[in-house]
C-alpha cells in the first residue's frame, strides 16, 4: 500500500472505532459576520486610522486632487527617515504595472515599473514601493493585497524598505468575515497589519525586521 | 478485521522525545533563577496583552465555540477533506506527498531538496518540521537549513532547544542573545549592544543575503482549506513572506489535522489565533497561496501531509480533541507549572499544557509517561484556549490510560492502585478511619523539626521530591472528644 492509502486507512479505522457525533445542523456561526457599519462609513475610516496608528504605521488622508502631492510628500518624508536610504542618491520607486501613474506623477525620484522580470537582488536596490490594495479591515487595522495589477506580485511589496499603500474609502470593511467574503481564495494574498515586527526578545515589540520597516497607509476619499 | 495497533510517532527521530522525564528535567529548570526571571517577565507581559485584545471582542465566546465545532467537524470527515485538499492543490500545479511518520517525511523533503541541486534551504518557523527533526535529517544529507524566524535563529545559533511554541527563545534575555550573536554571526558589529531593536537589525542584515539567494524554502502551515486548496501562514517579521515568495521551490510540511473544510472557516481562526497568540488584533503578515501562481512566487510547490501519531491520537475518543490545537500557545503563558519550569522540562517540541496532552498521544503514553502528571489541573489553560480544548479533562483521562496500560502490562496493580484501594478500605468505616489516623502518629518518630524528609520504600518515592509535615500529636477527633465532653460526636 502507498503511504497515502495507509494514512487514509488509519484515519478511517480511528474514526470507525469511536465515531464522532455528527454535527447535523452544521457549525453554529453565531458570531458577528458583519459589523455595525456599511463599508466606507466614516466611523470605519476613523477606526482604520486609529488601529493603523496603533501598529506604529503612518496614516494619511487624501483627496483625488491632492493625492499625487501627498504621496510625493510621504515618499520624501519616509525616505528621509529610512536608515539606509542614503540622502544623496536618486530614490528608486517601484510601482506595479497596473498602478495609476498619476499617483506618483509628482514623486521625486526614478519610477521603476515592475515587469516581473526584476530579480530579488534588483528589487533590493529599490527604496520604496507604491501600491493600491484589495481592501482594508478597520477593526484589525489590516490592508489586504491580492496580486491584482495595481498591487503587483508579492515580492514587490516585501523587499523595498518603505511601502506606501493607497486605500479607497469604499474598500474599508469593518470585520474579518466581511473581508473574506469579498476576497478570491485562488489569488495569492498578503494581509498586512502594520510594519514588520518581532516580539521575540523578551516579548518587547520592535517594528521593522525583514519586511518593509515603514508602512504608510494613504486613505483616499472623495472619489466621485 | 482486527484493527492495527496504533501507529505512534517513532521514538528515535524528531523532537517529541528528548529522553528525560518531566521531574528530572524540571528539577534542573527550577534551580535556574535566571530562567525563572526571564519566564516570569515574558509570560506576564503576554498575558496582559492577550487579555486586553480578547476583552474588546464582543463575540469572543461565539468565535471560540465556532472554532471548536469547525475543528470537530473537520476531524469527523478528515479522509474526504484531505482528498479534497489534495485534488485542489494538484489542480493548481502543486504536488502532494503523504508521510506515515517523521522518518518518511524527512526522506521526502530531503529527496525534493536534493533534486533541486540546492545545498542550502531557508526555513519559516514550523512546529511540524521541528517535530520530525527535519534540520538534522537535512544536515545528514549535507544540506544546511537556516532558520529565519528571529527566535528560531537565536535557538539555532545558540545550539539550543526551543522552549515555547510561539517564542522559542523565551528562556533567553537580551544580554544572553547579544552574546550568542557576537559569538555566532561572523559579520556582526563587535560593539553590538543588547537593545532589542539593535539585535533585530543585526538579524535582518545577517539573513538578507540568504533570502535573496535562496532557491528552496521550507515552511509549515497554520491552515489549509480543503474547498479551495489554499495554504495559510501567519507570522510577524516578514521572514515568512521572504521564504514563501522569493525561492523557486517551496516545500510545506503540514500535520493532517490542520485542514479546514471551507474558506469561510478562516474568518473564525484569523480572529482567534493572533489575539490568543501574540496578543495582537492581527499579526503583521498573513500569507495565503493556492498551488502555483504563474509569475508570482515559487513556481514549484510541494505539500507534505504528515501523520506521525496523529491518526493514533484520533483513535482516542476522549483525547482526540487535542488535534483541534492551532498552536497559539496561550495555554503556556497562563500555566503556573510552565511559568516555573519553562519549556525544556517537557522534553518535547510541544511544551506546556498542550504539550502534556499532545506529546504522549503522538508517541504513545509509554514513551512520555510523566507528561500527563505535569500539571496542577488548575484549569487556566482551558479558560484561554481559543478552540476550547478541555486540557484538564484530557490530562486526567491520560493519567487513567497510563495506570490502565501499566496494569495490563505488568498483570499486577501499581503502587497507586494499592494505595488507593487501601485508603478506600480505611475510609469505609468511621471507626476504622479513626484507628488509622491514630496509627499515623507513628510517623512522628520519623520527623525532624516537624517535617518528614525521608520515608522508607516504597513511600520514599513521595519524599524524594517533597517533604511531608509530621502528623499532629492529636487527631481532630481526639481533640474534639477532649474539648467537647459529653458530645456524642
Amino acid at each position: 500500500m502507498s503511504a497515502r492509502q495507509v494514512v487514509l486507512e488509519r484515519i478511517r479505522q480511528a474514526l470507525a472505532a469511536d465515531p464522532p457525533t455528527p454535527t447535523d445542523q452544521g457549525v453554529a456561526r453565531t458570531y458577528r459576520t458583519k459589523g455595525r457599519h456599511e463599508p466606507g462609513a466614516t466611523a470605519l475610516l476613523d477606526l482604520l486610522e486609529e488601529r493603523t496608528l496603533d501598529y506604529r504605521a503612518a496614516f494619511l488622508r487624501a483627496t483625488p486632487e491632492l493625492l499625487a502631492t501627498q504621496i510625493a510628500a510621504a515618499l520624501a518624508d519616509g525616505l528621509a527617515r529610512a536608515q539606509d536610504g542614503g540622502g544623496h542618491v536618486i530614490p528608486r520607486i517601484l510601482v506595479p504595472p497596473g498602478l495609476d501613474r498619476q499617483w506618483v506623477s509628482e514623486a521625486d525620484g526614478e519610477i521603476v515599473a515592475d515587469d516581473a522580470t526584476l530579480t530579488p537582488a534588483t528589487l533590493d536596490t529599490m527604496h520604496a514601493v507604491v501600491t493600491a490594495c484589495a481592501l482594508a479591515i478597520a477593526e484589525t487595522g489590516t490592508i489586504v493585497l491580492d496580486g491584482s495589477s495595481d498591487q503587483g506580485r508579492r515580492m514587490a511589496t516585501l523587499i523595498p524598505d518603505l511601502h506606501i499603500c493607497v486605500v479607497h474609502g469604499r474598500q474599508v470593511v469593518g470585520t474579518v468575515p466581511e473581508a473574506l467574503a469579498r476576497l478570491d481564495a485562488s489569488r495569492p494574498m498578503t494581509f498586512i497589519s502594520g510594519p514588520s515586527a518581532t516580539s521575540d526578545i523578551e516579548l518587547d515589540r520592535v517594528e521593522g525586521v525583514h519586511g518593509p520597516r515603514q508602512l504608510i497607509v494613504v486613505l483616499l476619499t472623495g472619489v466621485p | 478485521m482486527t484493527p492495527d495497533p496504533p501507529a505512534y510517532a517513532p521514538h528515535d527521530v524528531g523532537g517529541l522525545h528528548t529522553g528525560m522525564t518531566f521531574p528530572e528535567a524540571a528539577r534542573a529548570a527550577l534551580g535556574d533563577s535566571q530562567l525563572r526571571r526571564n519566564l516570569r517577565a515574558a509570560t506576564a507581559t503576554i498575558r496582559s496583552k492577550r487579555s486586553a485584545v480578547v476583552a474588546e471582542v464582543e463575540d469572543w465566546e461565539e468565535l471560540r465555540e465556532a472554532g471548536k465545532q469547525i475543528k470537530a467537524d473537520a476531524m469527523s470527515r478528515l479522509p474526504e477533506l484531505l482528498e479534497q485538499l489534495e485534488e485542489q492543490v494538484t489542480a493548481r500545479h502543486g504536488v502532494v506527498h503523504w508521510a506515515r511518520d517523521a522518518t518518511e517525511a524527512n526522506r521526502i523533503v530531503t529527496d525534493l531538496v536534493v533534486a533541486t541541486g540546492a545545498r542550502e534551504v531557508v526555513k519559516v518557523k514550523s512546529m511540524a518540521t521541528q517535530e520530525i527533526g527535519l534540520n538534522e535529517a537535512l544536515d545528514a544529507a549535507g544540506i544546511a537549513a537556516y532558520e529565519t524566524d528571529l527566535a528560531e535563529l537565536i535557538v539555532q545559533l545558540g545550539h539550543d532547544f526551543p522552549s515555547h511554541i510561539l517564542v522559542p527563545a523565551i528562556h533567553r534575555n537580551r544580554s544572553e542573545i547579544r552574546d550568542i550573536f557576537l559569538r555566532e554571526m561572523p559579520d556582526v558589529d563587535p560593539g553590538l549592544d543588547d537593545e532589542p531593536r539593535v539585535l533585530a537589525m543585526a538579524a535582518r542584515r545577517h539573513l538578507r543575503r540568504k533570502f535573496l539567494e535562496a532557491r528552496v524554502a521550507i515552511s509549515g502551515a497554520n491552515f489549509a482549506v480543503a474547498e479551495t486548496g489554499t495554504l495559510v501562514v501567519v507570522e510577524s517579521e516578514g521572514n515568512g513572506r521572504m521564504c514563501l515568495t522569493l525561492p523557486e521551490t517551496l516545500i510545506t510540511v503540514m500535520g493532517i489535522e490542520k485542514v479546514l473544510p471551507q474558506w469561510t472557516d478562516l474568518e473564525v481562526f484569523l480572529q482567534l489565533l493572533p489575539r490568543s497568540s501574540t496578543g495582537e488584533r492581527m499579526n503583521p503578515y498573513t500569507s495565503m497561496w493556492t498551488g502555483v501562481t504563474p509569475g508570482d512566487g515559487p513556481q514549484a510547490f510541494h505539500l507534505v501531509l504528515l501523520d506521525n501519531g496523529r491518526s493514533a491520537t484520533l483513535a482516542d475518543e476522549r483525547g482526540r480533541e487535542v488535534l483541534h490545537c492551532i498552536r497559539c500557545s496561550a495555554c503556556l503563558n497562563v500555566c503556573p507549572v510552565y511559568e516555573r519550569t519553562g519549556g525544556h522540562a517537557y522534553g518535547s517540541v510541544y511544551p506546556g499544557p498542550i504539550g502534556a496532552v499532545l506529546t504522549p498521544q503522538l508517541t504513545g503514553i509509554a514513551t512520555s509517561p510523566t507528561l500527563p502528571y505535569a500539571s496542577t489541573l488548575c484549569g487556566a489553560c482551558y479558560e484561554v484556549c481559543p478552540v476550547k480544548i478541555d486540557i484538564p479533562s484530557v490530562l486526567v483521562h491520560l493519567r487513567a490510560r497510563h495506570v490502565e496500560e501499566q496494569r495490563r502490562e505488568h498483570q499486577m496493580p501499581t503502587a497507586e492502585a494499592i494505595a488507593m484501594a487501601a485508603t478506600a478500605w480505611a475510609m469505609e468505616q468511621p471507626r476504622r478511619w479513626a484507628r488509622v489516623q491514630r496509627f499515623s502518629r507513628l510517623g512522628r518518630l520519623l520527623s525532624r523539626r516537624g517535617r518528614i524528609t525521608r520515608l522508607p520504600p516504597p513511600l520514599s518515592a513521595w519524599t524524594s521530591s517533597r517533604d511531608l509535615p509530621a502528623p499532629p500529636e492529636q487527631t481532630f477527633r481526639e481533640w474534639w472528644a477532649e474539648t467537647h465532653p459529653g458530645d456524642p460526636n
